[in-house]
């Protein structure tokens, strides 16, 4: 836990907390090599989503993609992120679809749950290491900044929220000796 | 020029002109409340009030184009996709700092009684003669026994809920029922509790939240999310609570996009005789005139309408004989403290989300206690278990962290000390000589920073809570000091002080600006010190002690 999380976690004093308050720091800019738009084509958004799903897989409840991460991430990176960040992205989801045909010899997309698992169990391990070891200057690892989206967009999404977590939009009361037992879901908000 | 009379003017509409408009115009006097933003209305203008979180496109994020918008309100929290209309226009309201200072304004009609923390604290006697005591600024021309029965007043409108926790440093008041804390909390308040024998305290915040219905409002419905306007009338706002009384008279007019200009001051009479101001929408000059005048514009706005007043007069403004006006400017230092994880308590969750947490009163320099550093601090913070947010060290991906993921995690606890800052002279705002607003009209330039005392005390603010968290039997405890930037605890102080000698202060003891008595400043300005609470529910208790003063020497002909 950073600093800031724990300035988040006390933030409701000012009336609300913000999660990953620190996601979208403003990077240098340099020219876009791509034009962010592409990011909107439908088979981008249906990678993004198969990705996102990889992250987070249907299990007892819905996957990342069915809860619309896929279109989610876009938006995100078009509107939120600094030109830096959005080249990042984009520079890395080529780099995805080139790792797999390497690795495994198949796309992305031909490759099973299993396979989608492990390879990205390795870059997000690979991704770690570079943002623990990288100067403030250097650019993010794009793994970093997509399970950031994933996470954000999946567990504010109306499946996430509702079926992954739990969520009462009223709740009407307060129970500070509310009985937990393992297995039960974490509040969405 | 279209003219237009009065018996009262407020310029400002939030939690103290709210207060001024109901005093006055419940004591008949027929009040025009000019306020310079938009009419927000009570509950219709709420927007964001009823969404749920995947209704906001960015799920409540800051986008390029805001980060851009508002170069000062993105350096803290308040940058936020979901309320952006209650914060102020930086294109067209800039301001110049001499020293950085983070200047978070809300300029629509409800002010920032819209978003603020709600934290309802009354100071105690030390804090009215705390100048006295150390030689710091100048005397208060009052003293806690003054302001009690109208801290009581307000409390009894406005609806706070909180204990009465007997406490001489944090005096109790007339509450509703408190909000509760949770299980882990109250097991850490009673350790607190014994191990420091007494000395320290761990309780129930007391917040403006009500825990019942109170005056044809709805109680609290714990969603937390206050800051968007609250369809229940939950917490105290101008709209929920100061502006439907004052309605009713039938003696009030509100009077939105006014930029009050100037305050017309009548040399033979030595007393105002109104207000011009500018249309924010046409630009067009209109004149108010009234028998008193309430500047409760928030701190440095008041302070920005008497520097721009009576320059024939005075070429500093109305007030500024005492070479005091626009300086001993404050706030609360904070974004300091410490947090760690509580071990336990699998079993225990709550439901519902508080919209408060807790409060550790102030301890140091109290009594036989003494610091290196004068005054002292107080602490907020809650009890919590950890969310989806945190990563989870042997798992990376895939659906058994997914799962993992979805449920809560270890109990975490965490508190931000809020701490008093001296009035320094040097630290002050004036006129700038060649930037214009949106209007053409002069701003505002900062000049202000953290000294000594402050930053000795940032020591303790961070390592007496680790100390108590560990005392506590909070594990991993560690410190944070985010260096807080001035005016980040949104408590802007000073500038108009309240005082005896009108060579050193702007005001006396019953708000009145010495030369012009039926100008009365009641918001922030006012204060001679800062204290180490939550400042507003003071503005209020002020507020409504000089509306009351005003009617009965307006009755005597004395005004």
């Amino acid at each position: 836990m950073n600093r800031r999380e724990a300035l988040t976690r006390v933030a409701w004093i000012m009336g609300g907390a913000v999660i990953g308050a620190n996601l979208f720091l403003e990077g240098c800019t340099r020219e876009a090599t791509k034009n962010v738009e592409s990011l909107f084509e439908p088979e981008t958004i249906d990678f993004l989503g198969d990705i996102a799903d990889a992250i987070l897989p249907p299990t007892g409840s819905p996957g990342a993609k069915e809860a619309g991460v896929g279109a989610f991430i876009p938006v995100m990176v078009k509107d939120c992120y600094s030109k830096a960040d959005q080249n990042v992205i984009m520079d890395g989801l080529d780099k995805l679809a080139s790792v797999s045909l390497e690795t495994f010899g198949r796309k992305f997309k031909a490759l099973s749950l299993a396979e989608r698992t492990e390879l990205l169990a390795a870059i997000d391990s690979e991704a770690k290491d570079y943002q623990r070891n990288k100067s403030d200057e250097d650019p993010n690892h794009y793994f970093h900044l997509l399970k950031q989206l994933t996470l954000l967009g999946f567990f504010t999404s109306e499946l996430g929220a509702t079926k992954a977590l739990r969520y009462v939009q009223i709740p009407g009361r307060y129970d500070g000796n509310y009985p937990y037992k393992k297995g039960d879901r974490a509040w969405a908000v | 020029m279209n003219n237009y009379t009065y018996d009262a003017i407020v310029v400002g509409s939030g939690i103290s002109g709210g207060w001024a408009a109901k005093e006055l115009t419940q004591k008949g006097l027929k009040t025009i409340l000019l306020e310079r933003g938009r009419d927000v209305k009570h509950v219709e203008d709420y927007p964001a009030a009823t969404k749920h979180p995947w209704e906001f496109p960015h799920r409540g994020e800051r986008t390029q184009q805001m980060i851009e918008a508002y170069p000062v309100l993105k350096r803290d929290y308040p940058l936020n996709e979901k309320n952006l209309d209650f914060w102020v226009n930086e294109k067209e309201s800039p301001y110049v700092e001499v020293k950085r200072f983070d200047w978070f304004r809300g300029y629509q009609v409800g002010g920032r009684s819209l978003t603020w923390g709600r934290q309802s604290y009354r100071l105690n006697e030390l804090d009215f003669t705390a100048n006295l005591m150390d030689g710091h600024g100048v005397d208060w021309p009052i003293r806690y026994a003054d302001v009690a029965p109208w801290y009581s007043y307000v409390e009894k409108w406005a609806g706070i809920s909180g204990n009465r926790d007997g406490l001489a440093v944090l005096p109790d008041g007339e509450y509703l029922p408190p909000m509760v804390m949770n299980v882990v909390e109250k097991d850490l308040a009673a350790r607190i509790s014994n191990h420091y024998r007494g000395s320290r305290h761990l309780i129930m915040g007391r917040t403006a939240n009500l825990t019942v219905p109170h005056r044809g409002r709805i109680n609290c419905q714990y969603q937390r999310q206050c800051w968007l306007g609250c369809n229940f009338g939950g917490y105290f706002s101008t709209q929920s609570s100061t502006l439907p009384p004052a309605a009713a008279t039938g003696n009030l007019t509100l009077r939105p996009f006014a930029i009050v200009t100037r305050i017309l001051y009548d040399k033979d009479t030595k007393k105002a005789k109104g207000v011009e101001i500018m249309d924010a929408e046409t630009h067009q000059t209109y004149v108010y005139y009234a028998k008193v005048i309430f500047l409760c514009a928030s701190a440095f706005n008041s302070t920005w309408i008497l520097m721009n007043s009576a320059t024939d007069v005075w070429e500093g403004g109305l007030g500024s004989a005492s070479g005091e006006l626009g300086h001993n400017v404050m706030d609360h230092h904070f974004q300091c403290g410490a947090y760690g994880r509580v071990e336990g308590y699998e079993d225990k969750y709550y439901y519902g989300r508080r919209p408060t947490g807790l409060y550790i009163p102030r301890f140091r320099n109290i009594g036989a206690d003494k610091r290196e550093y004068l005054r002292g601090f107080g602490y907020q913070g809650a009890a919590s278990r950890e969310r989806w947010n945190g990563e989870i060290a042997e798992m990376s991906v895939g659906g058994a962290w997914k799962d993992a993921l979805c449920e809560p995690g270890h109990w975490s606890v965490g508190f931000n000390a809020f701490g008093e800052i001296l009035p320094y002279h040097e630290n002050r705002i004036y006129l700038h000589e060649e930037k214009k607003d949106h209007w053409g009209l002069p701003v505002l330039a900062m000049d202000v920073e953290l000294k000594e005392n402050e930053l000795r005390m940032r020591l303790d603010m961070a390592h007496d809570c680790a100390e108590m968290l560990e005392a506590a039997g909070v594990k991993d405890v560690a410190t944070f000091d985010n260096d807080y930037a001035f005016g980040q605890g949104i408590h802007e102080m000073g500038t108009a002080r309240m005082g005896r000698d009108p060579r050193t202060s702007v005001l006396n003891g019953n708000n009145q600006v010495w030369d012009a008595p039926n100008v009365f400043v009641t918001d922030g300005a006012c204060m001679t010190s800062a204290s180490c609470v939550n400042p507003s529910l003071t503005y209020m208790a002020l507020t409504a002690r000089a509306a009351s003063f005003a009617v009965e020497a307006l009755k005597k002909g004395n005004l």
